[in-house]
């Protein structure tokens, strides 16, 4: 497994405080970020792809520095959004799962045998040569998840990808995600996604206040959601 | 749908395509003859018929290639019946239409990835000053951008009536702008986590962020 270091990481964004002083170590297989909308978990799984850079201190993916060498971090480092649609860029599956091996300048055929086996491997190549743009949510995120596996990043972060799929589309991308031999790094809403994960992190206003094993991570979730909403008066 | 098209056996080569693309619009330019362009058109509608007889793409693709068009072409040759005479509206009217026919058929029969190799292979003698990766990545994202923008559009005209201001038209554009710019810039992001700017020369300047 990868080991992503966070040494006193901050992010600002102008005159707002989005994370302060973050220590971590994170070598497990599979890392679990819960926090309320606005907390920084998105943030936080953005900075270990390079998507946001640290306006303090410093994150390493084992030995790269994330701000300096951010094109070896990507290599290593795939990204999941919460919206396939804005992931998608070629207009057919096998075209855009390709398109994630074009700066690689790779051999056709073994593009094709890469691209092949992924669609293979994630249960959706018989829609190989279907336009992008007309898959439902579920296979544009299975889509999604083919074209970052494609390049075998050894880390996978998803930034909330069951968000905007059915009950059943979710459950089948948690699947798919629980069978991956990659590090997993899931930001999700959906504390059932991260139940039986080795490691959950709370984030909340910026810092990370619990830091344990899902059961007492969640619960301690929880108590925090009741205490807020009782401090707020149950308004949103 | 635009290039949305698999490769397959004895296609011709995108880039002898594009040559011929090239070379028949640039002859509807130098023709002046009505007759001259109805039959440019015709040949235009003949080799799509034959091309959506052997299965390479549908005839509603095709048709919605032309059929945007004709909403600049009608009004277009209107204008210019009325300010130079008809025979000139059938010039611009039948001359806009086989251009776009053809340019049609060439999208429709090319699959994404070889239109950007072709391109690549044009751009190479200019390498020093142009960077064929990302010229081709800027068309595959104006392709890409036809159904992402319909899709936004047609989301934000359900909306739009749900709420009862089916006729307003601020309240289409202000959201299909604002929700274009925020769709522009995940795309952006997700083009950075994909390593789309990180080709094999150190120099490249960033995307964005």
């Amino acid at each position: 497994m990868a080991r992503l270091r966070f040494e006193g990481v901050g992010v600002r964004f102008g005159d707002a405080r989005v994370l302060d002083g973050i220590d971590l170590d994170l070598t497990e297989r599979r890392i679990g970020v819960v926090g309320a909308n606005g907390s920084g978990k998105s943030t936080l799984a953005r900075l270990i792809n390079g998507l946001v850079s640290p306006t303090s201190g410093r994150l390493l993916v084992d030995d790269l520095d994330v701000a300096r060498e951010g094109r070896a971090v990507r290599r290593r480092v795939g990204f999941v959004f919460t919206n396939p649609d804005s992931q998608i860029v070629m207009p057919t599956v096998r075209e855009d799962v390709a398109f994630t091996l074009r700066p690689r300048k790779l051999p056709k055929a073994e593009t094709s045998a890469r691209v092949d086996a992924v669609l293979d491997r994630l249960g959706i190549a018989h829609l190989a040569d279907r336009p992008a743009h007309h898959l439902s949510g579920g296979q544009k995120q299975l889509l999604a998840l083919a074209a970052v596996l494609v390049g075998e990043p050894d880390v996978l972060v998803a930034d909330e990808p069951t968000t905007l799929l059915d009950a059943r589309n979710a459950r089948e991308i948690a699947a798919r995600f629980a069978e991956l031999p990659q590090q997993v790094l899931l930001v999700t809403h959906q504390l059932g996604l991260v139940a039986d994960f080795d490691r959950v992190l709370v984030v909340d206003a910026g810092r990370i206040v619990a830091d344990d094993e899902p059961g007492p991570a969640l619960a301690f979730y929880e108590r925090l959601l009741d205490a807020e909403d009782a401090a707020s008066g149950g308004r949103p | 749908m635009i290039g949305g098209v698999a490769a397959g056996p004895g296609r011709i080569p995108a880039l002898v395509k594009l040559g011929v693309l090239a070379v028949f619009v640039s002859s509807l330019v130098a023709l002046h003859s009505p007759v001259a362009l109805a039959i440019a058109l015709a040949g235009v509608l003949a080799l799509a018929g034959i091309l959506i007889a052997l299965r390479r793409f549908g005839w509603r693709a095709f048709a919605a290639q032309l059929g945007p068009v004709l909403w600049l072409v009608v009004p277009a040759a209107a204008l210019n019946a009325w300010l130079a005479g008809p025979e000139a509206a059938a010039v611009l009217a039948l001359r806009v239409l086989a251009a776009v026919g053809a340019a049609g058929i060439f999208t429709l029969s090319t699959p994404v990835p070889e239109l950007l190799d072709a391109i690549g292979s044009l751009l190479r003698p200019f390498r020093r000053w142009v960077d064929a990766d990302r010229v081709g990545l800027v068309l595959a994202l104006t392709i890409r951008s036809v159904p992402l923008v319909a899709g936004l559009v047609g989301a934000v005209r359900e909306a739009r009536k749900a709420r009862g201001v089916e006729r307003s038209l601020r309240a289409l554009a202000v959201p299909v702008v604002l929700r274009t710019i925020q769709t522009a810039e995940e795309l952006g992001e997700a083009l950075i986590a994909r390593g789309a700017d990180d080709g094999p020369s150190e120099e490249r300047v960033s995307l964005g962020r």
